[in-house]
Parts: C-alpha cells; sequence; structure tokens
C-alpha cells in the first residue's frame, strides 16, 4: 500500500513536470533544429562550395600541396600532353612543354609567379584524387600522390594551325565556339619557351618594356584600336534607332569632310551610291563617319556598355577592359572617328570575339572557358565544367540582321577570300591605323564559320603591323577555318 | 617518419573523437544500467587522453621542442586533478559534463600549441586559475539559497558594468569590448551574461505577470542596446536570444517570443542601415571572394582552411591556419578544421550539441522554477555562441566575432564558460538533494493507472530518452 502510494507521487511529479517541460523541449528542439542545418551547410560547403574556395588564386596554401603531390598534367581535347611534370630517379622534378612556344600563353608557366592554365588550374594539378587507399598507402611510405590531370577545350590542330598562320608576326588569334563558349585555340605573339622560361626570367623582364613585353597575353590583355571591325557597333547603334535602316543611302566619293575633319575611305577608293549593307560589306568610311553624326551620342555609349566596353568581360584568363569614351559632349572629329573605329576606342581581341561570338549564337553570350575537366591519373572524372550563358547582349533579330550583314562582307565585301568554301563564313575586317604614319596598321578579321556537321566556329584575328585586314587577317583566319572544317 | 607518424596521427585522431562523440550519445540510452555508463565514461576518459597524447607526439616531432614534453606532461596532470576532484568532491556531478570540458579545452590547447605556443602556455596558466576558483562553484550553488534574491543587484552590476565598458572600454577591431585592469584585459560582457541570466531568472522566479514582463525586458533591452551601442554585435544577439528564449519559458507565452524574434528581425534590419560595421560583416558574408582585399578577406581565408583540409585534414602542423586574421579566437573552429579535418570538425560540434543537451536536461530534470531558468539561460548562451562561433566561421552566417567556448584562446572566455559548467555542475549536485527531499505537498492530481511509471524521471529529447544518469 505505502508502496503504490509513492509510486502515485512519482507519477503526478512526472506529468506535471512535463507539462512544465513542453516550452524547453520546444526550445531544444529549435536548437537542435539549428545545428542540424549548421552541420549540413558545413558538409554541404564541403562537398560542393569548397573547390570554389580552394581553387582561388588567393588561396595561398597551393603551393603546401606540391609536398606531397606530383603536379598533374594538362591535356589538349584531342588528347595531345600540353604540359607534364617528369620525375627524375633522384625526385627532382621538371616540368616539360613538349610543344613549346606553341602552347605559351595558352598554358602558361609555372614559375615565376605562374600564368595560364598552369595558374588558373593550379590547385586542381597539386590535388589527387587517386584512390583513397593508394593514398594511405603512399603516405606511409612517404610517397607523392600522382596530382588530377586537366583536360582542356583546346584543340591541338587548330593551336597548330593558328600557331602556324601567324608566322613570324606579333599579334593574337583566338577561336571558340559560340554555343559554348569552349576556348578552342589561344595564340598570342611574341611568346616565350616555357621550358626554359625561369631561366630566361631576367633577361625578358630586363629587355622589354611592360606592354610589348613577351609575358602580355595579347588575346585578353592586348588593348587595339578595333577599326572597322567596330562598324559593327555602329551599324548596331544604328539599326536600333533606325527601324528603317533599309532605306539608308550614301553616295561615296571616296572621302567625308565635315568642318575641319577630313576622313578618307582605305586606299581613297570610291565607292559610290551605296545602302547600309553595302556600306558594311565595302567598310566604307565615308558613310559611317556620316553615320556616326546622326547617331545620339548617349544611347551609342550605353549600346557600347551593355556590349561589355568598360568593364571586366568574361574571361578565365587575365584581361584588360575594353574603353568606349563618346558622349554627349564629344565633338565631331571625334564622333566620326569612333564610329569608324579610331578614335580613343580600344578593345582586346577575346572582347572582339566574345560581341561576334553571340551574333553568331543569336544574341546569347556563353561564358568563355577553357577547362572541359579534371580527372585523376586513372583517368576517372573529378569535375566536369559546363558550358554556362553569360546573357542576352542582342536580341535574336538584331543578330540575325548582323548575321546576313557579316555573310555579305564575306559573299560581296572585304572578306570575299573566305567566299565559296566548305563552310559558310562570316565576318569583319578592319585596318586600324594605330600611329600617326600614314598607312600603318593592325590587320583584322573577327567572324565565324560553320557547317552542318562540325556547326560552328568564331575566330578573331590580329596582326600588328599587319596592313589591311581583307588581305593580310582574311588569309590567316581561312588557315585556322580550313583546319577546323577540313580535317 | 614524422610525415608518416603525422598521416597515421591525422587518422587516428579522428577515429579516436568520432569514438568519443559516440560515446557522448550512447550513454544517452533508455535502458543502460549505470555499470555501463560508467564503463562509458571511463572510455571517454581513454579517448580523450590518447588523442591529447597523438597530437603532442605529431606537434613534438615536427618541432622538435622538449619544452613541449613537459607541457605536454603538466596538462595531464592538470587534466588527472580536475577528474579526480570531480570524482572525489562531486560524485553526483555530471560525468559527461565533466568529460566534454576536459576534451574541449583539450581541443583547444592542442590547437593553440600548434598556432603558438606562448599563447597556449598562457592559456594553461588561466585555466589553472579559472579551475581552482570554480571547484568551488558547485558546492556553492548547491547549498547558498540567497541566489534568487538579487535580482536588483543583478540588473544593477549588469547594467553599470556594461556601461562602464560603453565609456570607458578600449576600441578593439571596431568594437569597444574590455578594459585593462592591472595589466590585465578583462571582457566584462563574458561575465555579466551569466549574472544576466541570473537576473532574469530571479524576476520570473518572483513573478510572470504582465508587468514583471514589462520591467525584465525594459531591464533587457537596456543590456542588449548598451551592447549594439558598444558595437558588440555578437554578445548583443546572445543576450537577446537568452532573453526571448528564458521569456517563452518563463510565460508559457509563445507570442512573446514570436514577437520578440520579429522585433529582432526589424532592428538587425535597421542595424543593418544604420551601422556600416554591421553592413560590412554582411557584404563579407555575402560574396567573400569578390572582396577579398577588405572585409572578405578573413572569411575568405577561413574558407581556404575549411575547404583546403577536406574531411581527414592537413595534419597537425601541415596547414597554414596562422593566414586566417584572428585564428586563436574567433576562427579556432577553421585551424581545427584544415588540420584535424572535417569529420573531426563536426564531432566538435557534436560535442558541443552535447553538451547542450545536458544543460538543457538538467534545466527539465529540476523543479524549482528559478533553478530551471538558470540552467534554461545558461544552456541558451552556451548553445546560441556555438552557433554563432561556428556558422560565421563556416559562413552559414555572417561572422559576428564570437569564441568558441573552452576551446578559443581568451581568458575571460574561459574562465566564464567554467563558472557556466561549474554552475551547471552545482545543478546536477541540488538535483540529487530534491530527489531525496521528502515530498511536502500531496499531490493534486489523481492517478489513472498505477504502478507503471518507471523509477527514474525521463525527458524526451529529440527522439531519445534521457535520464537521471550517476
Amino acid at each position: 500500500m505505502k508502496k503504490q502510494s509513492k509510486s502515485t507521487e512519482r507519477k503526478s511529479k512526472t506529468s506535471t513536470n512535463k507539462n512544465k517541460n513542453r516550452e524547453f523541449v520546444t526550445i531544444t528542439y529549435m536548437f537542435v533544429g539549428m545545428f542540424i542545418l549548421m552541420m549540413g551547410y558545413f558538409a554541404y560547403f564541403q562537398v560542393f562550395k569548397s573547390e570554389d574556395f580552394i581553387n582561388s588564386p588567393y588561396n595561398t596554401r597551393q603551393d603546401k600541396f606540391g609536398e606531397h603531390v606530383i603536379r598533374g598534367s594538362i591535356l589538349s581535347a584531342d588528347g595531345k600532353t600540353l604540359a607534364e611534370t617528369i620525375v627524375d630517379d633522384d625526385g627532382s622534378e621538371t616540368r616539360y612543354y613538349p610543344y613549346g612556344n606553341m602552347f605559351a600563353h595558352a598554358v602558361g608557366y609555372d614559375c615565376n609567379g605562374k600564368s595560364g592554365i598552369e595558374s588558373m588550374a593550379n590547385f586542381n594539378l597539386l590535388r589527387s584524387h587517386a584512390f583513397f587507399l593508394e593514398q594511405i598507402v603512399n603516405g606511409l611510405k612517404d610517397e607523392k600522390n600522382p596530382g588530377d590531370n586537366v583536360i582542356t577545350t583546346l584543340n591541338y590542330s587548330l593551336q597548330e594551325a593558328a600557331y602556324n598562320a601567324l608566322g613570324d608576326d606579333n599579334g593574337a588569334i583566338v577561336a571558340l565556339d559560340p554555343t559554348t563558349g569552349k576556348i578552342l585555340a589561344w595564340v598570342s605573339k611574341p611568346d616565350f619557351n616555357p621550358n626554359t622560361i625561369a631561366a630566361d626570367w631576367n633577361d625578358i623582364v630586363s629587355q622589354t618594356d611592360g606592354e610589348n613585353s613577351v609575358l602580355v597575353n595579347r588575346v585578353s590583355q592586348g588593348l587595339y584600336p578595333p577599326g572597322s571591325t567596330f562598324k559593327i557597333l555602329t551599324t548596331l547603334e544604328y539599326i536600333r534607332e533606325n527601324p528603317n535602316y533599309a532605306d539608308y543611302t550614301y553616295d561615296c566619293k571616296g572621302s567625308i569632310t565635315e568642318g575641319e575633319t577630313e576622313i578618307h575611305c582605305y586606299d581613297n577608293s570610291v565607292h559610290g551610291t551605296e545602302d547600309l549593307k553595302k556600306s558594311f560589306a565595302k567598310s566604307c568610311n565615308s558613310s559611317y563617319a556620316n553615320i556616326g553624326l546622326m547617331l545620339d551620342k548617349t544611347s551609342f555609349a550605353k549600346l557600347c556598355d551593355t556590349l561589355l566596353f568598360n568593364k571586366a568581360i568574361p574571361s578565365v584568363y587575365p584581361s584588360q577592359k575594353s574603353s568606349f569614351v563618346l558622349n554627349e559632349n564629344s565633338d565631331t572629329s571625334a564622333t566620326m572617328q569612333t564610329a569608324i573605329g579610331q578614335g580613343q576606342t580600344l578593345v582586346t581581341p577575346l572582347h572582339m570575339a566574345l560581341i561576334t561570338s553571340a551574333i553568331a549564337n543569336d544574341g546569347v553570350l556563353m561564358k568563355p572557358y577553357v577547362i572541359d575537366h579534371t580527372e585523376n591519373y586513372k583517368g576517372i572524372s573529378v569535375k566536369e565544367y559546363q558550358p554556362s550563358t553569360y546573357g542576352t547582349l542582342l536580341d535574336s533579330k538584331e543578330a540575325k540582321t548582323m548575321q546576313e550583314f557579316m555573310s555579305y562582307v564575306v559573299s560581296d565585301g572585304t572578306g570575299s577570300k573566305l567566299n565559296g568554301q566548305s563552310y559558310q563564313a562570316a565576318g569583319k575586317t578592319g585596318s586600324a591605323e594605330y600611329s600617326n604614319v600614314k598607312g600603318e596598321s593592325h590587320a583584322w578579321f573577327t567572324g565565324y564559320a560553320s557547317t552542318k556537321e562540325k556547326g560552328s566556329i568564331v575566330v578573331t584575328v590580329i596582326v600588328e603591323g599587319g596592313g589591311a585586314g581583307s588581305s593580310v587577317a582574311v588569309p590567316i583566319a581561312k588557315q585556322v577555318f580550313d583546319a577546323y572544317f577540313n580535317n | 617518419m614524422v610525415h608518416l607518424v603525422t598521416e597515421l596521427s591525422k587518422y587516428l585522431m579522428i577515429i579516436l573523437f568520432a569514438l568519443y562523440t559516440y560515446q557522448c550519445f550512447a550513454v544517452l540510452k533508455r535502458n543502460i544500467t549505470p555499470e555501463k555508463q560508467r564503463r562509458k565514461f571511463h572510455q571517454q576518459i581513454f579517448y580523450m587522453y590518447a588523442i591529447h597524447l597523438n597530437a603532442y607526439v605529431v606537434l613534438y616531432l615536427s618541432t622538435k621542442s622538449k619544452e613541449l614534453i613537459v607541457f605536454y606532461l603538466m596538462q595531464v596532470v592538470y587534466f588527472t586533478i580536475v577528474q579526480l576532484c570531480y570524482s572525489i568532491f562531486y560524485d553526483r556531478a555530471s560525468r559527461l559534463v565533466v568529460n566534454n570540458m576536459c576534451m574541449l579545452m583539450m581541443i583547444g590547447l592542442i590547437v593553440l600549441t600548434r598556432l603558438s605556443v606562448d599563447f597556449a602556455v598562457k592559456q594553461f596558466q588561466i585555466a589553472i586559475i579559472s579551475m581552482a576558483v570554480t571547484m568551488l562553484i558547485p558546492f556553492l550553488i548547491s547549498r547558498l539559497k540567497f541566489f534568487r534574491n538579487l535580482s536588483m543587484v543583478y540588473a544593477l552590476l549588469g547594467i553599470t558594468l556594461l556601461g562602464a565598458v560603453a565609456a570607458l572600454g578600449v576600441v578593439s577591431h571596431g568594437a569597444k569590448l574590455s578594459f585593462t585592469v592591472a595589466g590585465i584585459t578583462i571582457q566584462p560582457s563574458e561575465f555579466i551574461k551569466i549574472i544576466f541570466v541570473f537576473f532574469v531568472a530571479a524576476m520570473y522566479h518572483e513573478s510572470t505577470e504582465f508587468i514583471q514582463v514589462v520591467k525584465t525586458t525594459a531591464v533587457a533591452a537596456l543590456h542588449v542596446i548598451i551592447l549594439a551601442i558598444s558595437k558588440d554585435l555578437g554578445a548583443a544577439l546572445i543576450f537577446f536570444i537568452a532573453y526571448m528564449v528564458m521569456l517563452y519559458v518563463a510565460t508559457h507565452n509563445i507570442g512573446y517570443f514570436l514577437s520578440g524574434l520579429l522585433c529582432g528581425c526589424l532592428a538587425s534590419v535597421a542595424g543593418y542601415f544604420m551601422f556600416s560595421h554591421v553592413r560590412v560583416r554582411v557584404l563579407a558574408w555575402q560574396d567573400p571572394l569578390a572582396r577579398f582585399e577588405n572585409e572578405g578577406n578573413q572569411i575568405s581565408n577561413s574558407l581556404f582552411a575549411i575547404g583546403t583540409g577536406g574531411w581527414f585534414g592537413m595534419g597537425l602542423n601541415q596547414g597554414m591556419p596562422n593566414k586566417i586574421p584572428e585564428v586563436k579566437q574567433d576562427f579556432i573552429f577553421s585551424a581545427i578544421s584544415e588540420e584535424l579535418g572535417g569529420i573531426f570538425a563536426l564531432c566538435l560540434i557534436l560535442v558541443c550539441v552535447s553538451c547542450f543537451l545536458m544543460f538543457l536536461n538538467i534545466a527539465m530534470q529540476m523543479k524549482d522554477s528559478f533553478y530551471k531558468l538558470v540552467a534554461l539561460g545558461l544552456g541558451t548562451i552556451y548553445g546560441f555562441q556555438i552557433f554563432l562561433s561556428v556558422g560565421g566561421d563556416i559562413k552559414f552566417i555572417p561572422s559576428t566575432g564570437v569564441t568558441l567556448p573552452l576551446v578559443s584562446y581568451g581568458g575571460s572566455s574561459l574562465l566564464s564558460t567554467l563558472i557556466i559548467f561549474a554552475i551547471i555542475q552545482g545543478l546536477y549536485l541540488l538535483r540529487e538533494r530534491e530527489e531525496n527531499e521528502p515530498v511536502k505537498k500531496k499531490p493534486k492530481k489523481k492517478k489513472k493507472k498505477g504502478g507503471r511509471v518507471s523509477h527514474e524521471e525521463t525527458v524526451k529529447i529529440h527522439g531519445t530518452k534521457v535520464q537521471n544518469f550517476d
């Protein structure tokens, strides 16, 4: 009996305690929930987000990994080894670049601060995703783990063609796939031999001044006057402001004078009566200077901003910002010069290629990228990089119009050397004057070509001091197109 | 050889700590006998010393510093004395809380030794003094009864001290946190938070009438406002949350809790727009890499450390944790994650959660509403500080610059946390006395079914029944 009463007390105490404790339980659950979420985030970070942080060039921990990992290889999309680490019997490591100068700027170097893919994929190369038991065994034997390999989007045969096509001239060539943003070829000259750069370093640094240095990656860091390739932008602005652009006519007499400014057509050619499309195809400076005077400069500046002037362009390589400085206060001379791509406008070849890429891809710009995927030393994929959209730069109707105009350049204009090939080419030439000496100009071509089977490819070429785009840059582009479509 | 030991130890320490953490929760099982429980606690102690030894072997091999051996042995003596003191004088205290306290301090000392031996030695000196001071607290708590009658003393003390810091304190990292007396830098808010919990508990022990709620809320708000003015955001948040939780539990009124949280959110948004130091923290949290050169530097470095360490860590002395600004205090979790590994770091969080659960467990088991609230308030402060510190380090929430209790470097933080742990142990002693007291009042409710209730009081926490152990 006594026992039972005691148990009654217990029972009631427990139940009142339970009621009293309802809020305690709520709080406990709340905190436990918070902790679980936090631990979940920690796991999520480790699995999905940590790569973004460890691969950051700011992360100085990277080189620590070299103490336990043999740096991986860099390969082209078609399986050629572009960089590898050779380990001698005594354990000393040498970074070897089988193709020497050919991939100098694309692949970069692994010393004196690193550049190119060696820099951007540094961490991938210094990490090992070898089977973990193997890693533990290596760790215990005090042996280094084999690092992951980086497979690029670079196409060896295209790079070779571009490299040879540019020859001994200085300049840049970039080729990319407009539908994915894959960088297929990346040539910048002058270049260097990455195999001997450590030994050559002092010479390289002392002999050349900043801008002309062989270390400048001209594709994304070289700023050039765009010359007539800029007429793409002038045309776009004119089309936007004038829905009846098809009605435009101009009678070219070989030059145009407004106030004290006189603009000549290239080689003083007289183009006669022409509409907008023909002005574009013949690259008529007089007609475009005339158009420039009709444009709303504020709106023009806005268009250039949306086409990535004066801002960081999407680029995996270090890049310079292109500049467009025309505004409502600019004078007549500046306006006319700017409309034909002279004046103070400066662009990088990569930027020109991206604009062309957006046009070829119906207005949508894909972010350029050069690392396709990484895999462990046995070829098991570690991380795949997917194409991603940067944004819509033009509406598709504008893009289609520009495609038509650029095709006309090839069929009936300055790009005729590309006419009648196995592929359909389109583009715009340019001859950008860069000094006060008449006739000294950089030769430009930016364009794209496609076939049903092989899709499309954008190629942008600049030859420093090369002369006319139509006779110098177009044939170089043709060699690249040929290599892509005819092999 | 060194590399081999470092590599092996890395995995060994993860396994040992995972086992330790498992035991933290295994002892909570429903039908566990006291005998089995005791065995598990002894196993924990074994794991603890094994991790400690393992870490110091690695540290010694990579530095070859003879002083480390002496330092290690002193620590072993210290922790053994702490363990013995508790088992001799306070055999009714929670063994799990004692073990976790020692484990967390050991991890703290290991990481601090790796980061800077000088700081570790200082921390160890503080640990000795703090332990000596706090050893009496469980006894005092279980014997003295007047703590509940001092509500106004607590309020005055808290406000005066906080006001003094706001007015006279030294500005460090943009916040007024501390002042220096006789060469010792003290961070009063670390101690005031304990006084604050006692204040709120005493007030609501008296009454939970509306007028009492208004009075208490006014004083609590004053605390939070002074802290916000001193730019001590982390502490302001901890005080705020602790108060809201205590208010909710004391009044059983979820409305207070929700409206309080809403006010808190509005105040945070206002703070964002009004104070640049709040904006800076949020910006750094949103995209640390984009702001690497400025406000994002600290959190970026923390994430470099955590990411580079990965699940298994770089191994002690193999990473670069000293690249993280403030690594010894606010970002010690990142250093642990980098060198000891993500798994180890997760276990560390779980051990902290285990402590939190033990705090809430005693809160639920006490019958006296004053002590229930004290345990709840201290548990909330501890738990929320873990959340702020770890969450900030891993970019789960914006960083508020809060230390990780018992692990981070810092005298005030260590002493105040040891006081909290000691108070909790005092409550475990008290509970034992409550159990043995004859029940004076007759139960009002009549039983429905007799004889089926288990002898032990049990409380449900997170799906498992938690027992009164020991």
